[in-house]
């Protein structure tokens, strides 16, 4: 009795496939150009995922600009807590991450690593995100009757192509620091291993996180590359483990706009790959020159 | 009370809602690509009634409107002005003398728009005012509380009389269809502005939501279309409000074509009122030419 139980249940379910969406606006959108690939990890298909198309780049881009100003305007504080929040969910579907990752072709070990170092690393941008400022701001010596300060503003919207090899790690140590100043991003997933990307995802939209401030895009980045490096909106470009020839015709598409390029090549397991001046790579420095008296014989003035 | 007497002299038909909605839908389904795409974006601009109606505006404000109207978008030749500027009749005047020698109209909205309540005797001045200063246009708006009192005959005489009026300016009768409350009375609103003299009719101040909707149009473009069957004279359309992406324009363009033909495809006869619009076309027309992507801060602020 108890045998055949098992056995029914084993055999009359079918399993429901989860499909893997990009996610734009807010929303999970499949993309508008109808098509789709099959990356494959030791000859089996992680099923099918969505195709980005230019079309999709341009949608993304509107939803980053139209969400910028108002994730920018918000407190510091606020940013912090709603990256924090991020890593809590993230911890909450650890589970999920393990076994994408371990689908997607990486070790167990490795796998497990790399999801514990995603939460921290989103911890520390979030520590980060109302300290940054005191740190890279200055107050700097004129020679005449000015109050003059330099303070970061974020660049608007950053252009993201993930790590190829490193899909949750690297995709969050370069969305992490990004949003934290107030920027807000298109990131294109791995093409081989967009599942956790996704599943990145939807993490986002249950944290607080205001729909448009992170927009995750499957796809080519062959196809993609010229029209978001020449797109007169995108305001910068972080790339991570292109080789160099793509890197090259990024960076000379770019040129058209005078577009900040970031290429990080590196280990993002590493201690040092998480630090503050990830975040000060997609600020602009802005300063101020502010009139005053001088009220004081000693020369101390404001 | 009389209204169905008053709707038979008009002889308006029933509106049937669902197959209007299906119908306007269907305009949506036609692909305009590259050589076609780029004329009708230019008919586009050239259709366009610049806007500014609000309680804030300033010489300034209608100066600079003037001089964006002119001067559309310079770095890129051959593009076509736009049809007239929307201004309240204080500044028609002012609106006239910036565009001397241009070739473009001036529009004035008058009897006391938005909300159209006041006597005859000031709607009348307010007109009388707005054609003494140079208005080639003007832009009035209905008596809703009258006509959803069925005091179409009042409506009626309303019209007649600022169309008399009007002298040698062409008369825009806004129906403000988010006011009417069905397709019904916008039919009938639309049969009785025709019949009153109205060279235009036109859907909405701007100032009420919703606007111009492609279903709304339809009905309007039908009356039209029915009143030139009967006796073979053209009056002219003009949805306002809420078109500001160059697609959504392109399809109103397709509808006006396939529901009264080619003679109306012409900025005598159509127009979009807006602001956003001039904008979002350039950048289309801008895409187009330089197969990049645009952004909005790189165009005129209107």
């Amino acid at each position: 009795m108890t045998e055949s139980n098992e056995n029914s249940g084993k055999s009359d379910r079918l399993e429901v496939l989860k499909t893997y969406k990009m996610y734009i606006d807010g929303k999970f959108p499949r993309t508008e150009s109808a098509r789709y690939y099959q990356p494959v990890v030791d000859g089996t298909s992680l099923g099918n995922v969505c195709l980005a198309s230019r079309k999709d780049v341009r949608n993304s881009v509107v939803a980053a600009r139209s969400a910028q100003s108002a994730w920018a305007r918000r407190t510091a504080y606020n940013r912090a807590q709603i990256l924090y929040r991020i890593a809590e969910m993230l911890e909450g579907r650890s589970q999920q991450f393990l076994d994408e990752l371990l689908r997607q072709g990486v070790e167990a070990e490795s796998a497990e690593t790399q999801i514990a170092k995603s939460i921290d690393r989103l911890i520390y941008y979030a520590g980060w995100c109302d300290k940054y400022q005191q740190v890279f701001s200055s107050v700097n010596p004129v020679a005449s009757s000015h109050f003059n300060f330099s303070t970061l503003e974020p660049v608007g919207v950053v252009f993201v192509v993930a790590s190829r090899d490193c899909p949750l790690l690297g995709l969050i140590s370069l969305i992490a620091p990004v949003i934290a100043s107030g920027n807000t991003c298109v990131v294109l997933a791995s093409e081989n291993s967009p599942l956790s990307a996704i599943t990145f995802a939807e993490v986002l939209a249950t944290s607080d996180v205001p729909g448009g401030v992170v927009n995750i895009l499957t796809g080519r980045v062959e196809e993609l590359s010229e029209h978001f490096s020449r797109h007169l909106d995108v305001n910068a470009i972080a790339c991570d483990g292109l080789g160099a020839e793509l890197d090259t015709m990024i960076k000379e598409f770019a040129s058209e706009t005078i577009k900040r390029v970031k290429i990080y090549n590196q280990d993002w397991s590493a201690e040092a790959a998480a630090n503050p001046y990830l975040i000060q790579d997609f600020c602009e420095v802005k300063t101020t020159w502010h009139p005053i008296e001088q009220i004081t014989e000693s020369g101390a003035s404001y | 009370m009389n209204q169905p007497q008053i709707a038979r002299v008009f002889n308006s038909p029933v509106i049937d809602q669902v197959g209007v909605v299906e119908r306007a839908k269907r305009f949506t389904t036609r692909s305009i690509k590259s050589e076609a795409k780029m004329q009708g974006l230019e008919m586009v601009l050239s259709m366009i009634d610049l806007t500014t109606l609000e309680g804030m505006d300033t010489e300034g404000k209608v100066k600079q409107l003037c001089y964006k109207a002119q001067h559309l978008h310079d770095s890129i030749d051959g593009l076509p002005t736009v049809a007239a500027i929307c201004v309240y009749p204080n500044f028609v005047g002012l609106a006239k003398r910036c565009l001397a020698g241009s070739g473009i109209n001036v529009a004035s909205v008058a009897t006391a728009f938005p909300s159209g309540n006041s006597s005859l005797e000031i709607k009348l001045a307010d007109v009388s005012m707005a054609v003494s200063e140079g208005a080639d246009e003007i832009d009035m708006v209905i008596s809703r509380g009258r006509f959803h009192r069925g005091e179409y005959n009042f409506v009626f005489d309303e019209i007649a009389a600022v169309k008399a009026a009007c002298g040698e300016a062409r008369l825009k009768t806004i129906l403000e269809t988010g006011e009417l409350g069905s397709l019904d009375k916008v039919r009938l609103a639309s049969d009785i502005a025709i019949a009153a003299g109205a060279d235009f009719i036109k859907t909405s101040t701007g100032k009420i939501q919703p606007a111009a909707t492609m279903p709304v149009t339809l009905v309007m473009l039908e009356a039209i279309r029915d009143h030139f069957q009967k006796t073979g004279l053209m009056v002219g359309m003009k949805p306002a409000g809420g078109i500001s992406k160059s697609k959504l324009a392109l399809h109103y363009l397709i509808m006006v074509k396939e529901t009264l033909g080619d003679a109306w495809l012409d900025p005598k006869w159509f127009r979009f009122g807006a602001s956003s619009l001039a904008n979002d076309v350039l950048m289309q027309i801008a895409k187009q030419r330089t197969g990049a992507y645009q952004a909005a801060n790189y165009f005129a602020i209107d």
